[in-house]
């Protein structure tokens, strides 16, 4: 599997680390089943999914990757920067 | 048919003609008692303790391919129970109690095979740690023994003791743990859970859960509908998948584990061995391959096969762990979609719906588990309650702050 | 022809003669034979003996597909079983061994099995050997175990080396036959970067082995002039003696080189093996078809041998397969074995043509060589050697392995390749086309990468038909669909009875398939036969999955380098060889190497570290703790960050000033821990502990990046950048104020806590810490990673007339336990900040990391595990990390666990042994008696639980 860091170009998987669905985002409120959600369930697809992963051996930027859980294929990659700015706060 | 000595030799004596089928291959009736979504170990099992425990015989299980085509077809055999927590201790306990009995109980070889669980460790944190675990056992009547470097290398001679990067310094050895042939014990259960009149049916993709006024009513499947009256999920690697049907959303992840196998040879390793400077386990099969494995690879997926940064970490991890495999050839790897769970630890439990019940997140521990997890969900699902032996594995573990972490890895289901 | 070599032809150089020996006895052959080819030559056909029945085995093959003719080579740590005879290059010396068998090859007691054949068929272990139930481990499995398996592996090192590569390519061609040739011709003329790679010593594929004829020359001519041509261009690479044997994500091919296995021994400076990574832009798989054989009985007899391989014998090494040839054959390969026969002078009794004829054979007569056929019409042919031809398979492996399917071809009978994507095509035979002609404009098709498909040279094509003959039901032999395994034609419908109906249950119930050719010969009969029995066609039963390894893969290629002391990398601190010197003795701490202790003559390192603790604690001593993870924080939000992270507060702290701080996960479980340091209004420097450095970091910058993306804060680990030493011990204060160059270490100008940048030893730049471990007064000072050793020596000088003494993390763990502080043993990733008594810390005036889920019931349990201080009841007795605390009165069992020992040290102050515990309801537990369950060390004690703080609970030390 390759992934294109938008900083290091195509590199191979063995550069990052992962940490799963980049849905969650953390919850602004007091609410303990926003907090439950967001630390402890994961959308988990089989298909098209949007993943953290962390260029752990390359830039040391965390990445959202947008790849097919079934296939493998690798549609694209943003930094968690942008993908954060993007979407604002919850 | 009782499979024996004699039936073996009255059947040689007719050419092997008249053997009984081990399963019917039955249509699906218009309704059951209870429909177990997932005929692999956990399913079948679950589908036989109903039966002869329960005596709920109007039961189906729905497998979308062919029967233990899932992970207790590709696991590496281990079967062990040598936990730490107390959620976790009685209930491996039980499963290997189970384990030895469970041959004559459904009258089927599985071979089962109590040839001795050694985890190495390398460093004098690991060995309390292992200390700890290995009194926890004790305390739960649990067989376990502390070994030192001179005892490992009384047992297996043949580890690097001489050049290593981190040296052995002793081990944890469970004598009761061993290996099973995986695919037998998906079969026995087969059979077994087949002969007291359960449907298992395969080829029986399900494509929808049907609910009504928040209870489970039936299931859509690619041979149409099912009606039920309670409905248990035994789809682990699918849970999440198999679960969003019914509007619930799980904590866990989904990832490939790979596992391998060696071109065989003569007796070379006798019981299992894990590395604990690095992620290998291995032990030889009954017709002479190493079977071996690792870690996961690290990323959510649903495809059964892996890549080959992970393939090169277990290989050198096992290279360095035994020098003598430098030259043994490795025959074939494969993966297996593994249910991550946010502690490490499995659900086996009633769900929000009424009917539906959850046996799933069983990470890489689902094998040794089989008979445990299905006689416990059997339980849950014929009285409406887990049993005390699984009432630790609760869904709303979580959302209490009553995680079952062994390795203390928190929310991460990657490092579980 | 004398004896068995032919008298002329093959590629086989006659003048170099090379000494071999099988099982012990001497043979010859030349330079180019094959060790399968050599014993042919030398008519020797049983070369081993099969897995269940121990039947006596011939070579059925010319290549990797082999499942019989397997032998060990070489001695000691080089031992390597299970090698296909047919793959190794003959070299001078060889000496090849037979396997599975006992006590001869010619005569294995194993064989007894046969006998029992009826009864042994598939499945038949699962029905029996189930009473009495104590037989299986005792009795029943040993002697299977025995039994099974194949070669004998080394139990020794491997003296040879291997190498890990990365290439990277345009074009990946697999396979050197017609149609990988044509197609690297192409892309190479047309200047794309190419790798070709071929399992095969030499290049060129069939066409080393079959008489062809393509633009007016021989087909080895036109290969030898393409390769030629390949040579002389910079663009491209060849790879001989290359397996690529799998087919990963991303279009990266794994590829393993056997740079050095036709040698008896690798030169020093060369690898054994060399497995490469290849990254493709595009691939084309030209890996041809492979031939299979034909089911019927007696199929097995030494001497029964695939067509195309009796052929390739004859034509490619000069070895005739026999004296008398019988053809059993449903396609047109039969003839082309028979005419190359004649024309090399050997032999043809008879052909056999299912097409043809309806009389087929039934059995093979002979037991350890073929002495002749019998037809179902009762007619017998004598003969010495069968030639089989059941059709061709294209090789769809490598495109399969990413989880497409193949697909049933009817008119070539045959699996062909699914559609992958323009990435990765087939091309030629491995795509069904079966003529030469066709592979030759294929081959141009698939090495085109853009443009016009060049002409390609004209040939003269061989005719290909084949009516499927799977099974000769009538055989009244044995009839084998997989060899190795010893599953036969009766196998299946006897799985498929039994509801073993799916192809994948009916290889798992009868074995077919899972030998070590991964079933290259035998699957497409199973799937037949399992058609037959279950009224299914091809496509309704499918194929098994295929899967890496092609072949399969030494597990030394794949480690490469990183094995023994390589496997993982050794990191030493900049203190390393100071420690060295003294002597220290070393240990593993993740990757690091940290000194341990520092034995003087004869002390064990209880003694040592015992000492070491004395001297620190009434003199000083000197201690390297560069492993601690060190991070750089700058910027104006900085603070902000910090408060976020840890659950205490770093707004308040003032520059120049250091604060102990504790980081949640957002589970709200206990991260990490460390001083953090404020340099300056906007500059930090965190530690961490040296086990999490790595995952701090990576938790910052995920905190900061997809949560914070807004705070302008930087920051950056620096743990290598500094070989940091802590000096503690009553005397620590007068041995540093001796290389400080400007300040006065007073409590005043430097306070406990206080942080600074310092000149040391007459201007170089340093950072003074006064924050203490150990408990006792003392310093961390952090100089330069290159000046680490060189400051050591000179605060050894210093601290000389003190009696200065270097300690290491025994000592280190000894103190801190002494003083209650926690470590590893205690930050276990379950443990909350109340359960390690740092509730307090915890603000409840800001958000931070881990503060909502802190608050959860089970988190907030008066009941959870605490830490406690623990000492044996006997102050003379000794307590144990791992043993678990029970109520005095409790019997040993789970439900009365009250929690475990975490740390133990011998306490060189207060002598005797002191703990840290984590016991339910600890704090309030202080004073009470428990018992020390270690029955895993077969003890039970009696100890008291008492406060963490073992010494000094007033810290009269530090602050002195």
């Amino acid at each position: 599997m390759l992934i294109n860091c938008p900083h290091c170009g195509t590199r191979p998987i063995e550069e990052f680390t992962f940490n799963g669905d980049a849905s969650p985002q953390r919850p602004q409120s007091q609410d303990m089943n926003a907090w439950y959600d967001y630390i402890y369930l994961r959308h988990n697809p089989k298909g098209r999914f949007d993943e953290y992963a962390h260029h752990s051996s390359g830039c040391r930027a965390w990445l959202v990757v947008t790849r097919d859980t079934q296939t493998h294929e690798v549609f694209a990659a943003v930094t968690a920067k942008d993908y954060a700015r993007e979407r604002g706060t919850p | 048919m009782k499979y024996s000595v004699f039936s073996l030799l009255k059947n040689t004596l007719s050419g092997h003609k008249n053997w009984a089928p081990a399963w019917r291959d039955p249509e699906p009736k218009k309704e059951y008692d209870v429909i177990i979504i997932g005929g692999g170990g956990h399913g079948l099992a679950t589908a036989y303790y109903l039966a002869k425990i329960h005596g709920i015989t109007n039961v189906a299980v729905l497998e979308k391919s062919w029967l233990g085509s899932g992970n207790v077809g590709r696991n590496t055999t281990i079967i062990r129970s040598n936990y730490m927590l107390p959620g976790n201790n009685p209930f491996y306990e039980w499963s290997m109690k189970l384990w030895e009995g469970l041959e004559q109980d459904f009258n089927f070889n599985a071979m089962v095979s109590q040839r001795g669980v050694l985890n190495l460790c390398h460093t004098d944190a690991q060995r309390d740690a292992f200390a700890r675990r290995g009194n926890a056992m004790r305390l739960d009547g649990v067989d376990a023994e502390l070994l030192d470097a001179q005892g490992v290398r009384e047992m297996y001679p043949f580890l690097d003791f001489a050049n290593a990067r981190f040296p052995i310094k002793g081990g944890i050895l469970q004598r009761r743990g061993g290996t099973v042939r995986h695919d037998a014990v998906a079969w026995g259960y087969a059979r077994g859970a087949d002969l007291r009149g359960v449907d298992i049916i395969q080829n029986c993709e399900v494509t929808g859960i049907k609910t009504n006024s928040g209870k489970v009513v039936g299931v859509q499947t690619n041979r149409g509908y099912i009606a039920c009256r309670k409905l248990g999920l035994a789809a682990a690697g699918n849970s999440s998948e198999v679960a969003a049907m019914a509007g619930l959303k799980l904590p866990i992840e989904s990832h490939v584990l790979q596992a391998f196998v060696s071109e065989g040879l003569k007796p070379y390793i006798d019981g299992v061995i894990t590395f604990g400077a690095g992620h290998f386990y291995v032990s030889q099969s009954d017709k002479g391959g190493l079977v071996f494995g690792g870690d996961i690879d690290g990323y959510n997926s649903y495809a059964r096969r892996g890549n080959l940064p992970m393939v090169e970490h277990v290989i050198e991890a096992g290279v360095a762990m035994i020098p003598g495999l430098s030259r043994v050839r490795v025959l074939r790897s494969w993966g297996g979609i593994m249910d991550m769970s946010m502690d490490g630890s499995p659900i086996i439990d009633k769900t929000p719906i009424d009917g539906l019940y959850l046996n799933a997140g069983w990470c890489y521990g689902g094998f040794k588990a089989t008979p445990a997890s299905g006689w416990c969900f059997a339980h849950t699902i014929a009285k409406d309650e887990p049993h005390k032996l699984n009432a630790a594995y609760r869904m709303d573990r979580f959302a209490r702050g009553h995680m079952i972490d062994e390795k203390g890895q928190g929310a991460t289901p990657n490092l579980h | 022809m004398t004896g068995f070599r032919l008298d002329k032809g093959g590629l086989i150089d006659r003048t170099t003669t090379l000494n071999f020996s099988f099982d012990g006895k001497v043979f010859t052959g030349f330079q180019g034979d094959t060790l399968a080819s050599a014993l042919i030559a030398n008519n020797v056909h049983l070369m081993g003996r099969s897995f269940k029945y121990h039947r006596p085995r011939g070579v059925i093959s010319a290549g990797s597909s082999e499942p019989n003719a397997l032998v060990t080579l070489r001695e000691g740590g080089r031992q390597e079983a299970n090698t296909r005879a047919t793959m190794v290059e003959l070299y001078d010396g060889l000496a090849a061994r037979s396997q599975n068998r006992w006590p001869s090859l010619n005569f294995d007691v194993g064989a007894v099995n046969s006998l029992a054949s009826h009864m042994f068929v598939a499945g038949f272990y699962y029905k029996t050997f189930m009473w009495p139930k104590s037989f299986w481990e005792k009795i029943y499995e040993p002697l299977i175990r025995r039994a099974a398996g194949l070669g004998h592996a080394s139990k020794e090192a491997d003296p040879d080396k291997y190498e890990k590569a990365y290439a990277h390519c345009d074009l990946l061609i697999i396979g050197s036959g017609p149609t990988g040739l044509m197609a690297a011709l192409t892309a190479a003329r047309a200047g794309v970067r190419i790798i070709l790679a071929d399992e095969s010593a030499a290049l060129g594929g069939s066409l080393l082995n079959e008489n062809e004829e393509i633009d007016s020359v021989s087909g080895l001519d036109w290969a030898l002039a393409a390769l030629s041509e390949l040579r002389s261009l910079p663009n491209v690479t060849l790879m001989p003696r290359t397996t690529v044997f799998g087919w990963y994500d991303g279009n990266v091919f794994g590829a393993v080189e056997r740079v050095n296995d036709h040698v008896a021994e690798p030169s020093p400076y060369e690898p054994r093996q060399r497995y490469t990574r290849i990254f493709a832009r595009r691939a084309v798989m030209a890996t041809g078809a492979e031939e299979r054989p034909i089911v019927f009985g007696g199929n097995d007899v030494p001497g029964v041998m695939l067509a195309s391989a009796m052929r390739t014998y004859a034509n490619r090494y000069a070895a005739a397969a026999g004296k008398s040839i019988v053809v059993f054959t449903n396609n047109d390969s039969g003839k082309r074995t028979a005419s190359d026969l004649r024309r090399a002078g050997v032999h043809v009794e008879a052909i056999i043509d299912s097409r043809k004829t309806a009389h087929l054979i039934v059995d093979v007569k002979g037991g350890k060589r073929v002495t002749g056929v019998e037809l179902g019409n009762h007619r017998s042919i004598p003969c010495d050697a069968v030639a089989m031809s059941g059709g061709w398979s294209p090789i769809v492996n490598l495109m399969c392995h990413r989880g497409a399917k193949p697909l049933w071809n009817e008119s070539i009978a045959g699996f062909v390749p699914p559609d992958v994507g323009s990435a990765f095509v087939a091309a030629g035979s491995a795509a069904g086309h079966m003529l030469l002609s066709e592979c030759l404009a294929d081959g141009a098709r698939a090495g085109t990468m853009k443009g016009r498909v060049p002409a390609v040279p004209k040939c003269r094509d061989e005719r290909f038909a084949v009516t499927p003959l799977w099974w000769v039901k009538e055989s009244t032999g044995k009839a084998f669909v997989d060899y190795q395994n010893d599953a036969t034609a009766k196998d299946l419908p006897l799985a498929a009875r039994e509801g073993y109906r799916d192809i994948e249950l009916a290889k798992r119930y009868t074995t077919a398939g899972m030998a070590t050719d991964q079933g290259k010969l035998g699957n497409v009969n199973a799937i037949a036969i399992l058609a037959d029995a279950t009224g299914r066609t091809m496509d309704q039963v499918g194929t098994t999955t295929f899967r890496p390894y092609y072949t399969p893969v030494s597990f030394g290629a794949l480690a490469g380098p990183f094995v023994r002391h390589h496997f993982q990398p050794v990191r030493k601190t900049p203190l390393h060889d100071w420690a060295y010197e003294l002597g220290a003795t070393f240990v593993e701490a993740g990757l690091w190497m940290r000194s341990s202790w520092f034995p003087m003559d004869g002390e064990d390192w209880l003694a040592a570290a015992t000492r070491e603790v004395l001297a620190t604690r009434s003199g000083v001593g000197i201690c390297d703790v560069s492993t601690l993870g060190k991070i750089d924080v700058q910027g104006p939000d900085a603070t902000e960050f910090l408060n976020r992270l840890y659950c205490n507060t770093f707004s308040t702290l003032a520059a120049g000033r250091a604060r102990y701080g504790l980081m949640l996960r957002e589970d709200g479980i206990v991260f990490d821990d460390g001083t953090t340091s404020r340099l300056a209004e906007d500059h930090f420097l965190m530690t961490t502990t040296t086990a999490n450095a790595a995952r701090v970091m990576a938790h910052m910058e995920f905190c900061h990046q997809a949560h914070w993306p807004d705070l302008d804060v930087q920051y950056v680990s620096v743990t290598e950048q500094w070989g940091q030493m802590a000096i503690a011990g009553p005397k620590a204060r007068a041995t540093l104020q001796k290389i400080v160059d400007d300040i006065t270490l007073d409590d005043t100008s430097f306070p406990y806590l206080a942080a600074r940048p310092v000149s040391i030893l007459g201007g170089m730049q340093a950072r003074l810490f006064r924050i203490s471990f150990s408990g006792e007064h003392a310093y961390e000072l952090a100089v330069p990673a290159d000046y680490g050793s060189m400051v050591a020596r000179a605060v050894m000088q210093a601290g000389q007339e003190f009696g200065i003494t270097p300690y290491g993390v025994e000592a280190l763990s000894i103190m801190r336990i002494e003083k209650g502080h926690v470590a590893g043993g205690e930050l276990n990733g379950t443990t909350t900040a109340g359960d390690l008594g740092l509730g307090k810390m915890m603000s409840t005036k800001k958000d931070y990391v881990g503060r909502m889920m802190a608050q959860r019931e089970g988190l907030q349990d008066p009941n959870r595990q605490c830490v406690v201080g623990i000492r044996p009841y006997d102050p003379k007795g000794k307590i144990r990390s791992g043993a678990h605390i029970l109520n005095k009165g409790d019997a040993a069992s789970m439900a009365a666990d009250q929690g475990y020992i975490s740390s133990v040290a011998w306490s060189p102050m207060l002598e005797m042994w002191v703990g840290l515990a984590l016991v339910a309801n600890g704090r309030s537990r202080h004073g009470e008696i428990v018992k020390l369950f270690d029955g895993i060390r077969n003890t039970l004690t009696y100890g008291v639980i008492c406060d963490p703080v073992h010494y000094d609970r007033e810290n009269i030390k530090l602050h002195a």
